[in-house]
């Protein structure tokens, strides 16, 4: 796999973030040689094995789907700048 | 003097929890100044809980100051992982922990500072640095650093709650020669966590001394509804220990520092885990940042945290938050873990490394057949100058881990205890058990710790 700028800026942009010039060619070189560790990991041998998403096994835990107290209106919206009328304010979505 | 102790003297009324809060939080302060070990000092918040278990002491763990790892929510206390895009949130909620440790009539005495979400070995990655309470040229070690520091540099009855996702707790308690627990993945309730890695992330204990552990660990592991990932498990406790083993490759090291652990060991065998050595810093991080880079998508500008004036579209406006509010190093692991999620690259990484933990955590169960407690260094090195740091590049400063990422990945507890030192820089023997039994880590600790 080729590792470029052009890839770079690809995955950065669907991080959803802007990187500078310099930072990209500050972090090819970096990437580059931590790609190329992640690497190792091919050579395992895990034929037949199953992958843990969790280190232990958990089954899945449900809950009676009932009305239970939450956070008030208030305390949600009291970190941040961006409300309106007691909503969150967001940018434009078009 | 031990918290077993201070917690007697203040159920019978020989001591003052508010004069113990006060004296602490004044030397919290004076220390702070030095080595910046904490980001927050809850004055308000610890006096007011002083007050009440002055009045009316109640709780297993009545006045006990407690400081707590930055990345653990503290109702109306600023926590923000050490991250400059979470600057003034103030949760509107305790984590389970937290509210655990007061109910049982616990301190909270600040917020203690770290890298970046946990994303460092040195706790350098941060704006506030701590620095190494026996040489103020080295560092703490990381990420739980702030939290190792002041355990260390206290006179006070104190532990600090700490949080590892790949050896975040074990590493800053060897580089400042404390008592550092990971209890076993899904113990203890992540609730109120401001997560790294879902999969990896731990909370935990740091202590003067190992016998402090157990009163703290008693009240903070259990199940918890509100964590999806929170065991359900009765624990048979046994503390019988009948074989130890060192792990032949973690011993692969400086010579100081393998001499320092084994001088103080008796009587064990020798095991060989070589796909730990080989995979486990790969996978380890494969892991880690591809649930990373999915955790920082919600940090936005929008809810909580650091924001911009309202411009442009919603994705420019994200975009430029973003860009502006995380350090490097989180935009480095964001970029490696979107990259290893991504379509045509999914199968041979992020897949590939959860197929890789399931051989590992097989690895160690074998040998957790034979053996109830398995021995490493826990780092291949002593605390580290900042000079020093500077020069490591990233993949350098991923490979410090290559000790404590093999518990974490697999969800082993693990205790890492100061057994030694070179010149005044402490050193610390990992101690490794099978799920949940932490009891055998305490046990063992105790007969081996050197403070």
């Amino acid at each position: 796999m080729k590792v470029d700028k052009e890839l770079i800026k690809r995955v950065a942009e669907n991080s959803r973030l802007n990187l500078t010039e310099y930072e990209i060619n500050e972090f090819l070189p970096q990437l580059k040689e931590v790609l190329e560790n992640f690497e190792l990991i091919q050579k395992a041998p895990t034929k037949d094995l199953e992958p843990s998403f969790q280190p232990l096994e958990i089954k899945n835990i449900t809950r009676e789907d009932k009305i239970e107290k939450t956070l008030s209106q208030e305390d949600a919206l009291k970190n941040t700048k961006h409300k309106q009328n007691g909503y969150f304010k967001g940018p434009k979505a078009i | 003097m031990i918290i077993q102790h201070y917690l007697k003297d203040v159920k019978k009324g020989n001591v003052s929890v508010k004069k113990t809060v006060k004296s602490i939080l004044k030397e919290a302060k004076t220390l702070n100044k030095k080595y910046n070990c904490f980001n927050v000092i809850s004055e308000d918040l610890a006096l007011s809980l002083a007050e009440i278990q002055e009045k009316n002491p109640k709780g297993r763990l009545s006045g006990l100051p407690i400081s707590v790892k930055d990345c653990i929510c503290v109702k109306n206390v600023e926590s923000r992982a050490g991250s400059e895009i979470l600057k003034d949130y103030k949760p509107p909620f305790n984590a389970t922990v937290i509210q655990k440790l007061i109910d049982e009539g616990a301190i909270i005495i600040g917020k203690t500072s770290q890298d970046e979400f946990g994303f460092g070995s040195f706790a350098t990655n941060t704006n506030n640095i701590p620095k190494n309470p026996l040489d103020t040229e080295r560092a703490t070690g990381g990420s739980s650093g702030g939290s190792a520091c002041f355990t260390q540099l206290t006179k006070n009855p104190h532990v600090s709650i700490a949080e590892s996702t790949g050896g975040s707790i074990a590493n800053p308690a060897s580089f400042c020669g404390v008592s550092g627990l990971t209890p076993t993945y899904g113990l203890v309730s992540r609730y109120g966590l401001i997560d790294y890695a879902n999969s990896l992330d731990k909370i935990g204990i740091m202590s003067k001394k190992v016998e402090e552990l157990s009163p703290i660990l008693d009240i903070i592991k259990g199940y918890d509804k509100k964590d999806s990932t929170s065991l359900n498990v009765k624990v048979k406790q046994d503390n019988k220990i009948k074989k130890i083993a060192i792990i032949k490759e973690t011993f692969e090291i400086d010579p100081t520092i393998k001499d320092a652990v084994l001088s103080n060991l008796k009587d064990y065998d020798v095991v060989s885990l070589p796909s730990v050595k080989k995979y486990a810093i790969p996978t380890y991080y494969i892991i880690a940042m591809a649930e990373a880079s999915t955790n920082l998508a919600k940090y936005c500008g929008l809810r909580y945290g650091a924001t911009l004036p309202l411009k442009g579209n919603f994705n420019s406006f994200f975009s430029e938050v973003r860009s502006k509010h995380f350090s490097k190093e989180a935009k480095r692991r964001i970029i490696l873990g979107t990259f290893t999620r991504m379509a045509g690259f999914r199968e041979a990484y992020y897949l590939k490394a959860m197929k890789v933990r399931t051989l590992l955590i097989n690895e160690y169960k074998k040998a957790f057949k034979k053996y109830d407690i398995l021995i490493s260094p826990t780092m291949p090195i002593i605390a580290p100058k900042f000079s020093e740091i500077e020069k490591l590049s990233p993949l350098e400063n991923y490979q410090m881990d290559i000790l404590t990422v093999g518990p974490n990945l697999t969800g082993l507890p693990h205790l890492s205890v100061p057994t030694g030192a070179i010149g005044k820089m402490p050193v610390g023997t990992m101690l490794i058990s099978n799920h949940l039994q932490e009891n055998k880590l305490i046990e063992f600790g105790k007969q081996i710790e050197k403070i």
